[in-house]
């Protein structure tokens, strides 16, 4: 369990969070969603203390993470940020974080063989490919089989097979009951692995919802239906809230009705559908929708095209 | 539920817990993993002992020296440590980099995640460079002393091991340079930067004295035997010269800078973001 409480940072002039409050439980996957700049690499150094918060606290279990006895098998993080000497092969690495909070070689060597390590284990760090990069810091971040994992765009630089890794690998890390945190500025990669999601856009809070809760919010937008008989169709399907409009030869928009009641009147009438979908705003649009106003740094294309 | 259930078979497993011990042994095995320890380390003793050798062997008394003056009276502990200034300044480039490298590079953010406490990492890290740079400087400064006596030309005042001082001053000079090293160490950690805390090493060890000199006799013969290198220096005189800090006392001043820098340290590593 993670509580961010009223956290505000400040760097000089600039407010990288603003006042942001969250949850995040054990048993599943939250996705930390937000645009570029928006503040979640921040919030996740504070969490585990790399940065002090201006005011607020952020917790970890109900402690500050500054006070575990066992900070490793409490947290493990994956930072954006390079955090590895690449003069170090990947086993010294891992083996001078180990040994700080008496982890023994055997639990080094797992986490080499659960990352897919074992071929460069040998090697130096720095000649480490992006993505051989976040295997090592995905690694690190299990080394102490912690309660809370955080990774901070893990699947950055990774390739299909290393993504879908990731996914695997988050996916049961929740069943087993530990808090799962996961950044990234893509929704449709969060969608995937997520059941919560938390947005903020420049270090606010703009969403605090389940990803089933966003879909359903986001759609009602009505229903595409396709029929050979427009005009019949449009004659049973009535309402007191209910608007049909055409948008083809064959196709209506309905709203004010769900698929299920459209598709049962057409059927008691003897009126044969060719198409029947519910139309949703994607989580991406709705993610977008969200974040617009919050974005740091807008691209001059889209400046262009608004 | 099967997530408390799983919650509670993942505690069953042995605990994994920070302690002065482990972090100690994490610093070893960061030291011993980085090519540029060995390096340091390495040149450092070679130089030593080299240049003590060389020394032993090549210095004649009696012959004139710069300025036109007669050198005399070097004893066979000065010849034998001769390379000390320049086996400190590699010390203290190791201990520079050993912690400002942390910075550089962003290892920092892991080992700060491991050892939240944070502090216990620089006394670490200041025991591990100062442990080892002492006991292979004092082995060192032994091979160096050993190996130059049968080579003195007549004339050197010569010392066996079991004379008065000899000893102290060989084991002086890795205590001395144990001492630079983690000098250096506070100094990195301080300034968070290897060409910032190099430099102040050169500047403080070996251009300071230089420039001291500069300054009128009054100046210079107060304030020249209070500099970090020339107190530090003092242990590993057999003769200390007159206005020279005594071996201990000299020692003392030099363990107060490093005490005054690594206190700066710990408190930029306690007090900010990283």
């Amino acid at each position: 369990m993670i509580e961010v409480r009223q956290v505000t940072k400040r760097y000089g002039s600039k407010t990288a969070v603003d006042g942001l409050s969250f949850v995040v439980k054990p048993g599943e996957v939250t996705g930390f969603l937000g645009p570029n700049g928006a503040g979640k690499s921040t919030t996740m150094r504070l969490i585990v203390g790399l940065d002090a918060p201006t005011s607020g606290t952020a917790l970890v279990n109900g402690r500050r993470y500054a006070e575990f006895r066992s900070p490793l098998h409490e947290v493990g993080v994956l930072l954006e940020a390079r955090s590895v000497h690449p003069g170090r092969t990947a086993v010294s690495h891992l083996m001078s974080l180990a040994r700080t909070n008496s982890i023994p070689r055997s639990r080094v060597d797992e986490v080499i063989r659960l990352a897919g390590l074992d071929a460069v284990a040998g090697k130096r760090v720095g000649g480490f490919s992006l993505g051989m990069g976040q295997r090592l810091g995905i690694a690190a971040a299990l080394l102490g089989d912690p309660a809370v994992v955080m990774l901070d765009e893990p699947v950055n630089g990774l390739d299909p097979e290393g993504v879908a890794w990731v996914r695997t690998l988050l996916a049961r890390l929740a069943s087993e009951g530990r808090t799962v945190l996961l950044s990234s500025h893509l929704m449709s990669e969060i969608s995937l692995i997520a059941n919560h999601l938390v947005i903020i856009g420049r270090g606010r809070l703009l969403a605090d919802t389940s990803v089933d809760a966003l879909t359903a919010q986001t759609s009602g937008e009505g229903v595409r239906v396709c029929t050979g008989d427009v005009g019949r169709l449009r004659s049973v399907l009535t309402g007191p809230d209910v608007t049909v409009t055409s948008t083809g030869a064959e196709d209506l928009l309905v709203s004010g009705l769900n698929a299920r009641r459209i598709g049962k009147l057409a059927a008691e009438h003897g009126i044969a559908l060719y198409e029947l979908t519910p139309q949703s705003v994607s989580l991406e649009q709705a993610f977008m929708n969200l974040t617009r106003d919050e974005v740091e740094y807008t691209s001059a294309f889209q400046e262009i095209a608004r | 539920m099967s997530a408390i259930a799983a919650a509670e078979g993942r505690k069953s497993r042995p605990a994994y817990r920070l302690t002065a011990r482990g972090i100690i042994a994490g610093e070893w095995t960061k030291f011993w993993s980085l090519r540029s320890s060995w390096i340091t380390t390495a040149v450092s003793i070679l130089l030593l002992i080299a240049i003590g050798v060389i020394a032993a062997a090549a210095y004649t008394p009696g012959a004139i020296g710069r300025g036109g003056r007669v050198e005399g009276g070097r004893d066979a502990v000065t010849l034998a440590l001769a390379g000390t200034t320049l086996a400190a300044l590699a010390a203290g480039v190791l201990g520079v980099l050993l912690a400002a490298g942390e910075y550089s590079t962003g290892m920092i953010r892991s080992t700060l995640t491991a050892v939240p406490t944070r502090l216990p990492v620089l006394w670490a890290k200041s025991l591990t460079a100062g442990g080892v740079t002492f006991v292979l400087v004092t082995i060192g400064a032994l091979v160096s002393f050993l190996l130059g006596a049968p080579l003195l030309h007549n004339g050197v005042v010569k010392a066996g091991l079991g004379d008065q001082g000899v000893l102290r001053a060989l084991v002086g000079a890795g205590l001395y340079l144990g001492l630079v090293a983690v000098f250096g160490v506070g100094l990195g950690a301080l300034l968070r930067s290897s060409a910032g805390g190099i430099a102040l090493i050169a500047v403080l060890l070996l251009i300071l004295p230089g420039l001291v000199t500069l300054l009128p006799d009054s100046w210079s013969d107060t304030i020249g035997p209070y500099l970090p290198g020339t107190a530090g220096g003092a242990v590993m005189e057999l003769h200390p010269s007159g206005g020279d800090l005594g071996p201990w006392a000299g020692l003392a001043v030099f363990a107060g800078y490093v005490a005054v820098v690594l206190a700066g340290a710990a408190w930029r590593l306690a007090k900010t973001d990283v």
